[in-house]
């Protein structure tokens, strides 16, 4: 089964092997590890998505705990979330043949980022499963796939759980100003309407 | 020591080298020995060395050093210091830092590197150790600039020694060695330790604890090294006394709790004695203290204390439901889990389940020491036991890996904690002798065995000249039965008798302690052993024995992998003359 764990670690060269290396250790695939900044300059944040035997979370949770460098860990099993994965795909297309690929588009909210003569890119993000969907139609359809670029997925528990362990790092050390770096204009942010499903926006 | 050393005191900055401020921070983390082996990358530390109270004791190999500071950890339970150079001198530190890990002992290795301008260029003596070493390390660091030594350094030691201790390596370049930087003890203070936000030991927890060894007939302490880590001594003994519990050790375990004492039921699992696998076996409460349910100690874990709850108590989160399924996890330092049990549990006068045991061991009786043949052959069993009575128990033995190992388990008793020094987890042949050296600088005033077998004595045995050269009085034991024994053993239980490479031809060892200057006896019958022994005892120098001993004989009980706890193959009875064998006089 699928396990994803959001891991909080020091920004320091190397920690990434050793996070990543105690998945090889334990002979677990990492099915897509995304890493990047987190609300605190000092600390990034991962999300990793592993296939493991039901009931190894634990030992996966407190493995990870063990590393020096590793500040918080959650194991987000079947918590509420919000997940998200962004994918870029590159098909080949002509002026002639483009026009169903741009309805395709709007039904499954992608964008077209880049127009070239004899291919334009697909720009999608959502959960794992509409990225899925529309490579698949993507496939079945008249052009071919080129090329994708998927990020892997992201998650976040929804409410207002936040890491106890950030809060308290918050707290010990009040001079220093959370950076929360700013990656997206204002033109760029769309506000879904949560579905049913939170995973399927669809 | 003619210049002042900068001995770390008030909290002003000192301007000093990098490499000074490498002996300055262990001098101030109260190192006063550390075991090494200098080359050309770590020379500026070694330049520095004769400024700073600190004593270097020059091995022969680095895995000497790792096994050595190793010794020094599980003697004293203070952190022990090697050093090794760039490349190889770095390389051969991976057994004994690999040793260290899987028996949770707190080293820091400090290893040279090229300078950081040339890392990663393949240049002469480079290799990435930290690459190597971080699955083996409890945590690791390069460090490249001489400003952040004194902080990595002293965040190493705390690292090492907190939690479930373990291995630090510190890899610290040339350039990082000869530059200067402002040196402020007090000031590289690490950050206090990160709560382990999965340790829980709650209230509701503890109560149903409480209530699972109150309402238990039939519980057994199962004490692990984890006990010596936390200094739990004394509170598993008064858990143990106050409720008539019998307490089975695990082979780091022992010396945790007095083997000499009524509740005392020995070493379990592989090669446990048979009657502390039966009590296991029949037990309806396990109280684990300290200890992970590794392999050797469950067999089969199907079949592993059917009936048996079991409360885990252990410091490492990782370990808990690891092997063995528990039905309640204390998770924190066993001696302040205890110290909260404690008080709220009433003496209990029922001793029926402690005579139930006893029985077992009557059963089992006929101890397998008891069916040696008489032969006029020497048995390993008799050596270690004649040992046993010649020191009264209170020698600080350090074992080698094999039979001899588990013969030392079983007919050793030791009576006081951190008296037996041996390789569990990795099971590294060569161990003994450098970490004799190691837990004779812990404990001076202590007399000091090495037993060995003869294959593991050769892999190690350079470092008889160290034990000249620092004028060491470490007596040693070689158990010689010509064979890789336990490789033997399993080729005779398990490979029908094929004894692929596991016959050994060694030196003559006595031959090769005299080329050393040590003096030295080879034994071959019972008779001379207390005399050989006592020989040794007499001198202060250093002294071999070579005990020529039964070359097929193998350690009993044994559990077959793949075979349940209470499923031992038995020595075979032997009908004529049985070596009664009792702990009163021969």
């Amino acid at each position: 089964m699928l396990h994803t764990f959001v891991a909080l670690v020091q920004d320091k060269p190397g920690v990434l092997t050793r996070v990543a290396s105690l998945f090889r250790r334990l002979n677990i695939n990492i099915i897509s590890l995304t890493v990047g900044h987190s609300e605190r300059s000092d600390v990034s944040r991962m999300t990793i998505v592993a296939e493991a035997v039901p009931g190894s979370g634990h030992r996966i949770k407190a493995s990870l705990f063990k590393l020096e460098n590793v500040l918080d860990v959650d194991d987000i099993g079947q918590l509420s979330c919000v997940t998200r994965e962004l994918a870029l795909i590159k098909v080949a297309a002509t002026p002639h043949t483009r026009a169903p690929i741009f309805q395709l588009a709007e039904i499954f909210r992608a964008r077209i980022v880049d127009l070239a003569p004899e291919s334009l890119m697909l720009e999608i993000t959502g959960a794992a499963s509409k990225i899925e969907g529309l490579i698949q139609v993507l496939n079945e359809g008249e052009n071919e796939i080129l090329e994708i670029s998927r990020t892997g997925r992201m998650v976040m528990r929804r409410g207002q759980h936040t890491s106890r362990v950030l809060e308290a790092m918050r707290l010990s050390s009040p001079e220093e100003e959370p950076v929360i770096p700013v990656t997206a204009t204002a033109g760029e942010v769309s506000l879904e309407v949560i579905s049913g499903d939170p995973n399927h926006p669809l | 020591m003619t210049d002042k050393p900068a001995i770390p005191q008030a909290s002003q900055p000192t301007r000093l080298t990098g490499a000074e401020i490498v002996w300055a921070t262990l001098a101030g983390e109260g190192v006063r020995e550390v075991f090494g082996y200098p080359g050309g990358a770590i020379l500026p530390i070694y330049d520095a060395l004769r400024k700073y109270p600190i004593r270097h004791i020059l091995v022969r190999h680095e895995q000497g050093a790792a096994h050595a500071a190793d010794g020094y950890a599980r003697a004293s339970g203070k952190v022990g210091v090697a050093i090794g150079t760039s490349g190889p001198g770095a390389t051969n530190l991976v057994t004994g830092i690999a040793t260290a890990m899987m028996d949770s002992v707190p080293l820091v290795c400090i290893t040279g590197q090229i300078s950081s301008k040339l890392l990663g260029t393949d240049a002469f003596q480079e290799v990435d150790i930290t690459g190597i070493t971080l699955p083996i390390t409890k945590h690791n660091y390069v460090v490249t600039r001489s400003q952040d030594i004194a902080k990595v350094l002293r965040e190493a030691f705390m690292i090492a020694s907190s939690g479930r201790p373990g291995p630090v390596l510190v890899d610290i370049t040339k350039d990082a060695q000869q530059g200067m930087a402002d040196f402020d003890f007090e000031a590289a203070m690490p950050q206090p330790h990160r709560p382990h936000p999965m340790l829980s030991a709650e209230h509701d927890a503890i109560c149903e604890a409480i209530k699972l060894i109150l309402e238990a007939k039939r519980p057994i302490i199962l004490a692990g090294h984890g006990i010596l880590e936390s200094g739990a001594m004394d509170q598993v003994r008064t858990l143990a006394e106050r409720l008539h519990i019998p307490v089975a050790s695990t082979l780091l375990g022992i010396s945790a709790f007095p083997a000499s004492h009524d509740l005392s039921l020995g070493m379990m699992g592989m090669h446990g004695e048979a009657w502390v696998n039966q009590a296991i076996q029949q037990s309806d409460l396990l109280i684990a203290c300290g200890m992970r349910f590794d392999d050797r100690v469950t067999g089969v874990l199907a079949s592993y204390a059917p009936n048996a709850k079991k409360i885990h108590i252990e410091i490492d989160p990782s370990e808990i439901n690891k092997n063995v399924k528990v039905d309640i996890a204390l998770i924190g330092d066993l001696r302040e889990i205890l110290e909260t049990i404690l008080p709220l549990i009433a003496p209990r006068k029922d001793a029926t389940w402690i005579r139930a045991v006893n029985a077992l061991k009557g059963d089992a009786a006929v101890r397998d020491i008891k069916n040696l043949p008489d032969l006029g052959h020497l048995y390993a069993a008799h050596v270690i036991h004649d040992l046993w009575r010649a020191t009264e128990g209170k020698a600080i033995v350090v074992t080698d890996v094999g039979q001899h190992q588990m013969w030392e388990a079983q007919y050793y008793k030791h009576d006081s904690p951190r008296t037996l020094i041996t390789s569990g987890g990795l099971g590294t042949m060569g161990f003994a002798l450098p970490a004799a050296i190691g837990a004779k600088f812990a404990c001076p005033e202590k007399e000091v065995w090495v037993i060995a077998g003869d294959g593991g004595f050769q892999m190690t045995a350079a470092e008889l000249s160290t034990i000249m050269q620092e004028k060491l009085n470490i007596n040693i034991a070689v158990i010689n039965n010509g064979f890789l024994g336990m490789v033997r053993q399993w080729q005779e239980f398990m490979y029908d008798s094929n004894y692929a490479c596991s016959p050994i031809l060694s030196p003559d060892f006595v031959k090769l302690a005299d080329a050393h200057g040590i003096p030295g006896a080879t034994v071959r019958t019972r008779a001379e052993v207390l005399p050989a022994v006592q020989a040794a005892r007499g001198t202060d120098k250093p002294f071999l024995i070579n005990f020529m001993v039964e070359k097929e004989d193998a350690v009993y009980p044994m559990i077959a992998p793949g075979s349940a706890l209470d499923e031992m193959i038995r020595r075979p009875a032997n009908g004529h003359n049985p070596l009664l064998e009792t702990s009163e006089e021969p």
